[in-house]
């Protein structure tokens, strides 16, 4: 059978998902493209293809419409198709920006009603192609993209954690922030990173985004009550990466 | 001359985020001379307005991936300045440890993975597996290590968890950093193999000398990079100094017909930054080993060829790697104290600076009494080299005109030229859209 043919495509983001790609080390990486092909790869290659290609990862969010045509492209092309990384799933941070109705302003000044800044919600892929596989985090957990790869060159489902991220940390035996006197979100979010944030002694800002149904008014309700935050920030708290999963969300 | 060239670049590979080049010459006539940015705007300076302090970094962190740890710390940098935090020396320490890894990995990535391709004549690094095998795993090791060291120290190098504003929310352990400290003496023969195979590969490098001015970190301690105040030199070699806090006098940021990106100047029509602007500034002050392999690898102050910032990576690598070392040999020595968050001591409006891979970057950040972010801004170094990129391809497309090079080889030219600045364009926060034309 020959190889799989891979691609990564980029739209707004940082691409820090790609180098992410890139952090595996040695041992791993040329293992990896033992077997599969990697036929299109902007940051890292020159090489362009027009042919079919049986895995794309998609990174970085959807904000205009002229990348419209390209997504539908590459969907068209794609056997299966994952969005790759939090700004490619709903947007992440990106979409920090959607609740601030003035934000081409604040950037641009007197220059904000210039044609070409065009920029729109910030949305996930999903809202105009067909996404087959979602691969969270802000950044991915490399480790989870290599079991998806692998479980569908096996012809296996890739199996994505749908509970919260304390789950995790509990298993990892890491203090809990709100007895630290601080706050988490790992509550409401989405497992599979591993939850290095609370490890590393920081709270979890949920950038894999939410569970599916996660209980937001419990969420806000821990962050007043326990961890004490002012009504305004907790109020405002998870848009930080899951502004679009919210149930505000504009 | 009756020469037609025609260069579309549409989002050229091999840098981080979205560029195009445009050339049109008629009848030997240049009609268009452009570096276009077609980056999608994604607001960051909006994002952070009623976010708290301690989100702040979080979310600037997200500009770039590449640059993510060099952003964390310019941005609390920024914010230890608006509120009054005074960090410790071992806080110190550990972020210029930190600094060093992620220059170490980005010019490991770009010299081997972005660079080097276009100096053995292949598209990419991945038939370099089968051609060049050991170079590539060699790469592959570097960058691994710079993973590790920097994963180490900033708990993720894409998005760091453990730099906080006042200091770090966890510390590495002393055994750790001897384990580090192994592992970086274990990496010195990919180290002088690194030399080996580029100064085989200097001769590629295309010969093209326009002077501008550099500007740069500068620091009496050593060879700026974490911090500093700014610098600039001109190509006759005077210096000027300006204030962290007073950046938009030399930055000047303002709009242009030509182009409708944000672009930069101070005292010439443009300037660079990056790794050649800091050698140009700073190379009195490498360590004997980095000296050593400018030397070896033709590098002279004051270079004015921008091809050859690819080659300041180099000697960056080597200063990174010798200079982390004293300072992992200086931690394991001193022992690893358990220190509190330096806290804030007013609240009020500040200015960050650090040099990044591609380099200076400037974060800037007022707060209101209840310690959350009234406003932002950011000044990246990739914007800071635009017009300095254009005003290149302004003299560089006369240039081989008059050689009469043919559109493939000015393609790869203006292609080989704008890589060698290492944009990082998804950083642009400030880029605007550019409607293409072929």
């Amino acid at each position: 059978m020959a190889k799989p043919k891979v691609a990564f495509f980029d739209f707004a983001c940082c691409e820090g998902c790609q180098i992410e790609f890139t952090n595996y080390g040695d041992a791993a990486f040329l293992e990896l493209i033992k077997h599969v092909d990697v036929v299109e790869f902007r940051e890292a290659m020159s090489e362009k293809t027009a042919a079919p290609i049986d895995i794309a990862f998609i990174e970085g969010s959807f904000t205009r419409e002229a990348d419209r045509p390209r997504l539908e492209e590459i969907r068209r092309r794609a056997k299966v198709v994952i969005a790759y990384g939090q700004c490619a799933t709903t947007a992440g941070i990106n979409a920090l920006k959607n609740h601030a109705p003035d934000y081409k302003a604040c950037v641009y000044g007197r220059d904000a009603q210039m044609p070409h800044l065009d920029s729109q919600k910030a949305v996930g892929v999903d809202r105009v192609i067909k996404v087959d596989y979602y691969a969270w985090g802000c950044p991915v957990n490399k480790y989870e993209v290599l079991q998806i790869v692998a479980h569908l060159l096996h012809g296996k489902e890739p199996v994505i954690p749908n509970y919260p991220v304390c789950v995790e940390c509990k298993r990892r035996e890491a203090i809990c922030r709100y007895d630290v006197g601080d706050y988490c979100l790992g509550q409401t979010a989405r497992a599979g990173c591993g939850a290095p944030c609370p490890a590393d002694g920081i709270p979890c800002e949920a950038c894999r985004g939410f569970v599916d149904k996660p209980n937001q008014e419990a969420l806000l309700k821990v962050l007043s009550k326990r961890a004490g935050m002012p009504k305004g920030w907790a109020e405002a708290k998870s848009r930080m990466f899951t502004a679009n999963q919210r149930g505000d969300a504009s | 001359m009756s020469k037609t060239i025609n260069i579309a670049v549409h989002h050229l590979t091999r840098v981080e985020g979205h560029g195009n080049i445009a050339v049109n010459v008629q009848s030997g006539k240049i009609e268009k001379c452009e570096w276009q940015v077609p980056e999608a705007p994604r607001f960051f300076e909006a994002m952070v307005r009623g976010r708290h302090y301690s989100e702040v970094a979080r979310i600037t962190s997200r500009i770039c991936g590449i640059c993510s740890i060099g952003h964390t710390l310019a941005s609390l940098k920024a914010t230890e300045a608006a509120l009054g935090i005074q960090v410790t020396p071992q806080t110190f320490q550990l972020r210029e440890l930190m600094k060093h890894a992620e220059n170490f990995d980005s010019h490991v990535l770009h010299v081997y993975f972005l660079a080097a391709p276009d100096l053995l004549g292949a598209p990419s690094v991945f038939p370099l597996v089968q051609t060049h095998g050991e170079v590539v795993a060699r790469a592959l090791r570097l960058k691994r290590i710079a993973h590790e060291w920097g994963s180490l120290i900033a708990g993720r190098t894409t998005h760091p968890t453990k730099a906080v504003p006042g200091g770090f929310a966890s510390l590495p352990t002393v055994k750790e950093l001897e384990e580090l400290r192994a592992k970086l003496l274990a990496a010195v023969p990919d180290l002088e193999a690194t030399l080996a195979t580029v100064k085989a590969l200097a001769g590629a490098i295309p010969a093209f000398d326009r002077p501008t001015e550099y500007m740069a970190l500068h620091s009496q301690k050593g060879y700026a990079l974490y911090d500093g105040e700014i610098q600039t030199v001109l190509p006759d070699g005077d210096k000027k100094s300006y204030k962290v806090a007073d950046y938009r006098k030399c930055t000047n940021e303002y709009m242009t017909s030509a182009s409708t990106a944000k672009f930069t100047k101070n005292r010439l029509a443009s300037y660079a930054a990056g790794a050649l602007a800091r050698f140009n500034n700073n190379h009195e002050q490498l360590l004997p080993e980095a000296k050593k392999a400018a030397a070896a690898l033709g590098l002279k102050a004051i270079c004015t060829n921008p091809y050859m910032n690819t080659v300041a990576q180099v000697v960056e690598i080597v200063q990174s790697f010798h200079e982390s070392l004293a300072i992992v040999e200086a931690l394991i020595k001193a022992g690893i104290k358990d220190e509190p968050l330096a806290q804030p001591t007013r609240f009020s409006k500040g200015a960050g600076a650090t040099e990044v891979p591609r380099g200076i970057l400037f974060h800037e950040y007022e707060y209101d009494k209840d310690g959350m972010c009234r406003s932002g801004n950011c000044i990246i170094p990739t914007n800071q080299n635009h017009a300095n990129i254009q005003k290149d391809f302004e003299a560089l497309v006369p240039k081989l005109l008059k050689e009469g090079a043919d559109e493939k080889k000015m393609e790869l030219s203006l292609e080989m030229l704008v890589r060698a600045y290492d944009p990082c364009i998804s950083c642009s926060t400030h880029f605007l859209d550019v409607t293409f034309v072929r």
